[in-house]
């Protein structure tokens, strides 16, 4: 029985270990149950899986583009979680996603079915945690483990509202704007990841601009680890998963 | 904002009106959210800013724009049409009441740069012109699309001094430009306000925007009674995403006053269209919940319409509350009869108007009213900016 997101990574943390947590679109042409497992023979920890939306305002021009590609080849949510249960992983999902498909799809039939699938968490970048009290209580009552994100500039009252609402790990988003390739990782990553670190014992990961295996080694320095997504994809919109699975490996040596 | 005596009560402390609105954006954004939220609550009563604002307004917008009425199509259609000439307006339609207001807001805020969207060009005109009155740089998205058959307002941004971002995702049009400058605001929010042009968005814009806009109807309703005494019966404005339709209707939401939306049919055929309140559902989709045009996945539809400025899969949140609440109607007109619309008063009252506003004059001329009836109708923006499109539509039709 494979670990859920909320049990899974806090454990790695507890035993000193870093996590990296690649994301991938649903739908784009190579995510395959063969990628899921070769993500996770690469050595990740958990996996994101992205439900792509018409309008994802929080992205970059790649994950858009993988959207864009997903959805013209007929990418559903029940497609993306019917990927899932293929996979079959030993690592936990989660799922990411913005919340006009899920509100479409209906909330509770949603994470019903996501657990179904084997889903064990759920990242919705657009609905902000003030917003979130009914998604928070439905996903608690189906298993999965709600994300949030915590921004630079989030208040010290946001970042208590955000670090008690996550489950599973908080996302700590390292720089202002949206997903995509930085030069540098901006030192704001590790002001929030200090800000957040007093309010919780929940792992605490980077994200958006973790670009190069150099800057996930020096966000785990002071994170439970990365998320990264453009770097994964890039190679897929390309049609090439293998250096896409490449590239895995990489991330997985730099953050130890 | 001198007329802004009748207080409304929407929306909430939480940004709804009814369960529309709310606030679904990134984290990044809601620092800047709660912000603009905390200056505007402020602001929108402090005699200082609503001081400055209505000596732009009367100084350099002109206002207050005149009531005109419309004395032969009132003749040929057995009513009593009076216009709202927001197309007299500085840079040629209403959403310069919008920009103005949120540009002084901004440099309340200490912003020193400004970024907008646009569809029709108009309000990116309007943010260009604003923000060359106060010297802060600007940055308009406007998709690619739409930089195509607006080409004369894309001219007039950079003679502003605007900076004009084509935008090539999606459907190149005006959601797209939205996606794209909510991006831009994400990156930039420490030193950006973001100066939307409708009242859609997450809260407090519909708000905002809304405040802003209520100059239109304020005066309209002042002057009705003024020229003629009492209420008209009915008020028409075209809703694209819904500011001058918002604005137009909100001094008369408290009266015995139908208030009808109307909104862009399109082709007339399928899905070629943006009738958001009349054939969409409910959803989100640029931080606020609202009526969607969405397919059974949630995934936002493409749109049609012969005007730039209606064509958008959403409407403002409030509008989707007159709707639930019956308070206003919605209906729409195709793109033929708002190039009728145009034609009809272009020649019969001497007046070019914008395509978006000759929707409601194009749905006026199906005669939808009980004779005798009196209508006031915004006339958003007038038409100098469609020239291009209406001579290609009687072109390919035949027509003079």
């Amino acid at each position: 029985m494979t670990a859920p997101l909320r049990e899974a990574l806090p454990a790695l943390r507890a035993g000193g270990g870093k996590a990296f947590v690649p994301y991938v679109t649903a739908g784009l042409a190579g995510v395959d149950a063969a990628l899921l497992r070769g993500l996770e023979a690469a050595g990740a920890d958990a996996i994101e899986v992205g439900i792509p939306f018409s309008d994802p305002v929080m992205d970059g021009p790649v994950i858009q583009e993988a959207s864009r590609r997903a959805l013209e080849a007929g990418a559903t949510p029940a497609r993306a979680l019917a990927l899932v249960r293929e996979a079959g992983l030993g690592i936990p999902v989660a799922v990411m996603t913005y919340l006009n498909p899920v509100l479409a799809y209906g909330e509770r039939r949603f994470l019903d079915d996501a657990t179904a699938a084997g889903v064990s968490g759920a990242i919705v970048p657009d609905l902000p945690v003030d917003e979130a009290g009914g998604w928070v209580e439905r996903c608690r009552g189906a298993g999965v483990a709600a994300v949030f994100l915590a921004a630079p500039n989030s208040s010290p009252t946001r970042l208590v509202a955000v670090a008690s609402a996550s489950e599973g790990f908080v996302y700590c988003v390292s720089t202002y704007g949206v997903t995509g390739a930085r030069e540098d990782l901006a030192a704001s990553a590790r002001s929030v990841v200090d800000a957040v670190r007093p309010l919780t014992d929940t792992p605490l990961l980077v994200g958006v601009g973790v670009s190069t295996p150099e800057q996930a080694r020096e966000a785990c320095a002071f994170a439970d680890g990365v998320v990264v997504g453009t770097a994964i994809v890039e190679p897929l919109l390309r049609g090439r998963p293998d250096e896409t699975l490449e590239r895995a490996r990489a991330f997985r040596a730099a953050t130890g | 904002m001198t007329a802004m005596a009748a207080e409304v009560s929407r929306p909430d402390a939480r940004g709804r009106f009814g369960a529309f609105g709310g606030r679904y954006v990134p984290e990044v954004l809601v620092p800047a959210l709660d912000e603009l939220e905390t200056a505007w609550r402020e602001l929108r009563t402090d005699p200082g800013f609503v001081g400055e604002l209505d000596a732009v307004l009367r100084d350099v917008v002109g206002r207050p724009t005149p009531l005109s009425y419309a004395p032969r199509l009132s003749e040929r259609l057995g009513y009593r049409i009076w216009l709202k000439r927001e197309d007299l307006a500085h840079t040629g339609a209403h959403k310069i009441n919008n920009t103005v207001g949120q540009v002084l807001l901004a440099r309340r805020l200490g912003k020193h740069r400004i970024i907008a969207e646009t569809g029709a060009g108009q309000h990116g005109v309007a943010t260009a012109t604003a923000c060359a009155m106060f010297g802060l740089p600007c940055a308009v998205y406007m998709g690619e699309e739409d930089t195509v058959r607006q080409a004369v307002n894309v001219d007039r941004m950079h003679l502003l001094g605007a900076e004009v971002v084509p935008v090539k995702t999606g459907q190149r049009t005006l959601k797209d430009a939205i996606n794209e400058a909510m991006r831009d605001w994400a990156a930039n929010v420490r030193d950006t306000h973001y100066v939307l042009g409708s009242v859609v968005g997450p809260h407090p814009f519909p708000w905002i925007v809304r405040d802003l806009q209520r100059v239109i109807g304020d005066e309209a309703r002042a002057q009705y009674a003024e020229r003629v005494g009492g209420l008209p019966d009915a008020v028409v404005a075209c809703v694209g995403g819904g500011s001058n339709s918002i604005g137009m209707f909100t001094a008369f939401v408290d009266a015995g006053v139908r208030l009808i939306g109307v909104e862009a049919g399109g082709t007339g055929r399928g899905a070629e269209h943006c009738a958001t309140l009349s054939k969409g559902t409910p959803g989100v989709l640029h931080g606020g919940r609202t009526y969607l045009l969405q397919d059974e996945h949630g995934q936002v539809l493409p749109t049609h319409s012969v005007s730039a400025g209606l064509d958008y899969p959403a409407v403002g949140p409030e509008h989707a509350w007159l709707k639930e609440t019956g308070r206003a109607e919605y209906t729409s007109a195709t793109d033929e009869q708002a190039v009728r619309g145009f034609m009809a008063l272009s020649r019969e009252e001497g007046i070019l108007p914008a395509l978006e506003p000759a929707h409601a004059i194009g749905w006026l001329l199906e005669r939808p009213l009980p004779k005798g009836s009196s209508v006031a109708v915004c006339l958003s923006g007038r038409g100098d900016k469609d020239l291009d499109t209406v001579r290609t539509w009687l072109a390919e039709r035949g027509e003079p």
